[in-house]
């Protein structure tokens, strides 16, 4: 979109990264700079579209000077940072805290944190076999989307997904505290007598597969899920003027899940209840 | 906001007891407003008094508080939720807390049918203790034992913090406090010069952190956002200190006193006091003295705020986020609270203690304070002894005593091991005896005075069940934010329950090594970053589980 910005113009910030000098506009964080450079930085609970909370800490870096590591995703950079994203400290940080998250959660349908844990070789049995973990039974409460908590990592991105990033629906809040802390409704209600909208915002942002749309986990639960055979088709909503585009994900001519872009100007990866769950009708074979 | 409200309706007795924290509901509409938006701060003072009333936070009293503060019941669940000591299902209105921490377990503590079992209460030279709650129109808190022991150093002439305590002074008078004389002063020397003082005293913060006074005063003066805030931090709940409770206790006026003057340096108009929940005898007399100084701190508001169970909000930030009415989860630093504090803006925050020194400061002036203690750490220090001694209790020494003079004075045997600075302190063995208790001393000895906690284990103490309650303890208390701290503390906790019941894995020492350090390294704030910090020293100054 051509916008025109009439904020005062911003001025550059020059850090270091891993030996590399990186210029970022002023106000940027040490993870977009990471991005800038090239460098691959892990990220779990941040969201393009979303505030960081910094909570997962797999981005931390470490910045000469600072007694801990810094969680990238939320550190602005500021002039003169000299950042090490690749130190032993570094990788000892992110190998354990991918541990302590693989040993508690199922991170089986978690394709980022399965591919970082192969990356800084982390061992989540280390802990053994008699390891607390979040392992419960699945929420299915409604026909649009099941919540299947064995699998949170607790990022905080539905809650902000729900609340204030996106919907300012406040369905959804963090209840609890420490190990027991966990994504829950008033008093644990089900989503029918709760606030939820079902615009799906949540499922949207989930890393995990925590939040999963009726018709993916009804697919997965009889063995006929096929994400290779998947074909994704492009298409705008056609229910109201906004104009939301639409990724409609098919499997063997069934539409499976409707998702949107993050980066598209109108819904920064948000829709509605209509066009995220609303396309029964196109496949009405009758 | 699309806000889904909970059905069942409060009882009258919930209502009133709501209404006299949120104000009486307008009777022509329902209807909630921006007004409404601006006032979740009273979440927590809200669902803590319907408990007061009935005994716990049912359903209707959550909806009611949430519906009458625009705050959405799910975020309001998750709030009512963080806090251990709000009870979210029925339960009798006389409720006794026993303390099973560190210094009350090596004094026998027993929890019996009914009781609830506590983190440390703060009454740790008074061991074993409890904490009691009876709900009612009238509702009752009382510390047990009533009765405490008397100052060790009553009568001591070289008392500073401790002198009026020492005295016996009337603590609900101020009168017989002397009144704000200090106050005065520093209204004569104007908040540059006050500040300057502060900062040439060298006083050091006495929370845990140690970071100099005058610097955070200064920083929070110059800043152009407004308002400021001032915040004291009396969340005292680090296992084994109890040094706030009494200074609260005892001799409230210094503690207004010196708040004022901190709100007069800073060019603050508001200020909180923020104290745990299980005091409530320090609730009662901070009440009391705030009401008859009012007249006298030309215009500072001064809010008592209370804690719901939760050691975490001892950390500034979560403090700030629980006073503000959300889950008290610490903030990611930077931004520091001297630039974005309290409702996001710059707010100076200090201990109690350290308030009192202020008083010390403007009383002998900058220079001389910082003549007195040693040349990194000036001024004298409150040590909260308890464990294996004779005379436990709270006891003033100038900086520079070392650990060995402060056991001889509250008549300990010979120690097997001495704990410093609390669950997220260090342990101490009998060759460290010598160690000076400043500053400079313990961190050269690789530990920390904290919060000034010194717990005594003799020969005949088990260390073992002190690791595994410490444990336990970081378990329970973590915010649960980050994973870190949230997962490494049932980790840390998991190993050392192996190591006790002698059934190791095979690389049980390393894994611990390692969970302290990710937790040190990349947890969000010091909860986290010292939860391993006891049991590693365990391990390796003492030789447990060697």
């Amino acid at each position: 979109m051509a916008t025109v910005s009439i904020a005062a113009p911003k001025k550059m910030v020059e850090l270091t990264v891993d030996g590399q000098t990186v210029r970022v506009l002023e106000g940027s964080t040490i993870l977009d700079a990471c991005r800038l450079a090239g460098i691959d930085t892990p990220t779990l609970c941040y969201g393009d579209t979303l505030t960081p909370v910094n909570v997962c800490r797999v981005c931390v870096v470490e910045l000469e000077g600072a007694r801990t590591l810094v969680p990238s995703c939320s550190r602005k950079a500021e002039a003169g940072m000299v950042v090490l994203t690749d130190s032993e400290r570094v990788r000892t940080s992110r190998k354990l805290v991918l541990e302590l998250l693989g040993s508690s959660v199922d991170l089986s349908l978690a394709p980022e944190a399965l591919e970082y844990i192969e990356r800084y070789d982390a061992k989540p049995e280390r802990f053994g076999a008699d390891a607390a973990t979040v392992a419960q039974d699945v929420k299915i409460d409604n026909d649009l989307y099941v919540r299947d908590y064995s699998r949170c990592i607790l990022c905080y991105k539905c809650v902000s997904a729900c609340g204030e990033d996106a919907q300012n629906t406040f369905a959804i809040a963090v209840a609890g505290r420490g190990f027991g802390a966990h994504i829950s409704t008033e008093l644990d209600v089900t989503l029918p007598e709760s606030a939820c909208v079902y615009c799906g915002n949540c499922i949207a942002v989930c890393p995990t597969g925590a939040l999963m749309s009726k018709s993916e986990y009804d697919r997965r639960q009889a063995g006929t899920w096929d994400e290779a055979g998947e074909e994704v088709v492009t298409t705008i909503c056609p229910y109201c003027g906004v104009g939301c585009n639409l990724e409609l994900h098919v499997q063997d001519g069934d539409i499976v899940n409707v998702t949107s872009p993050d980066d598209h100007d109108v819904t920064r990866g948000n829709l509605c209840i209509k066009g995220r769950f609303g396309f029964q009708f196109v496949q009405n074979r009758k | 906001m699309d806000i889904n409200l909970l059905e069942a309706p409060p009882t009258d007795a919930e209502r009133d007891a709501i209404d006299a924290v949120v104000g009486a509901a307008d009777a022509a509409s329902d209807r909630v407003g921006r007004a409404d938006r601006t006032r979740r701060h009273l979440l927590l003072p809200a669902l803590r008094a319907a408990q007061l009333r009935v005994g716990w936070v049912s359903e209707g009293a959550l909806g009611y508080a949430s519906r009458r503060l625009s705050v959405p019941p799910a975020d309001a669940y998750g709030v009512a939720s963080f806090y251990a000591l709000l009870a979210l299902e029925e339960r009798p209105a006389d409720i006794t807390h026993v303390c099973t921490d560190l210094s009350c377990a090596l004094k026998g503590a027993s929890v019996g049918p009914g009781e609830h079992p506590s983190p440390c209460l703060g009454l740790c030279e008074r061991a074993p203790a409890s904490y009691r709650t009876i709900a009612g129109l009238e509702p009752r808190e009382l510390q047990l034992p009533e009765t405490e022991p008397p100052l060790p150093q009553a009568g001591d002439p070289s008392l500073r913090l401790l002198r009026r305590i020492g005295d016996g002074i009337d603590p609900t008078s101020l009168e017989a406090y002397g009144g704000f004389e200090l106050l005065a002063r520093a209204r004569e020397l104007g908040a540059e010069a006050v500040i300057r003082e502060v900062t040439e005293s060298k006083l050091l913060g006495r929370g845990g952190a140690a970071f100099p006074t005058g610097v955070k005063w200064a920083a929070v003066a110059q800043q152009p956002a407004q308002p400021h805030y001032v915040v004291c931090n009396a969340d005292e709940s680090e296992p084994g200190t109890f040094k706030d409770r009494m200074l609260m206790e005892h001799d409230p006026f210094a503690l207004i006193e010196a708040i004022a003057i901190e709100a007069f340096a800073t060019g603050a108009v508001k200020a909180f006091i923020y104290v745990r929940a299980e005091y409530p005898l320090a609730h009662e007399r901070l009440r009391n003295a705030i009401e008859q100084s009012r007249p006298h701190l030309d215009g500072l508001e001064i809010e008592l705020r209370i804690g719901a169970g939760a050691y975490v909000c001892g950390e500034e930030t979560a403090l700030f986020q629980s006073i503000e009415g959300y889950r008290g989860e610490p903030r990611n630093k930077p931004p520091f609270p001297v630039e974005v504090g309290l409702f996001g803006k710059p707010t100076a925050v200090n201990n109690v203690e350290t308030l009192f020194n202020v008083l010390e400061v403007l009383r002998v002036g900058g220079a001389a304070y910082a003549a007195t203690g040693t040349e990194g750490s000036a001024g004298t220090r409150l040590f909260c002894v308890s464990g294996c001694v004779e005379r436990p209790g709270l006891y003033e020494l100038p900086f520079g005593a070392t650990l060995r003079e402060l056991l001889d004075l509250a008549g300990s045997a010979p120690p097997k091991a001495v704990l410093l600075g609390g669950a997220a302190g260090a342990f101490v063995g009998p060759d460290l005896l010598d160690l000076k208790l400043t500053h400079e001393g313990t961190r050269a000895a690789g530990v920390t005075l904290g919060s000034g906690v010194v717990i005594v284990y003799d020969e005949q103490a088990e260390l073992v069940p002190a690791l595994l309650r410490i444990a336990e303890f970081f378990r329970d208390e973590s915010c649960g934010q980050c994973v870190p701290c949230r997962v490494g503390t049932v980790r840390q906790e998991e190993a050392v329950k192996r190591l006790a019941a002698g059934a190791p894995h095979a690389d049980e020492r390393e894994t611990l090594a390692e969970l302290a350090q990710v937790m040190r390294d990349a947890s969000i704030c010091g909860l986290g970053q010292t939860a391993a910090s006891a049991i590693e020293s365990a391990i390796v100054n003492l030789g447990v589980f060697a």
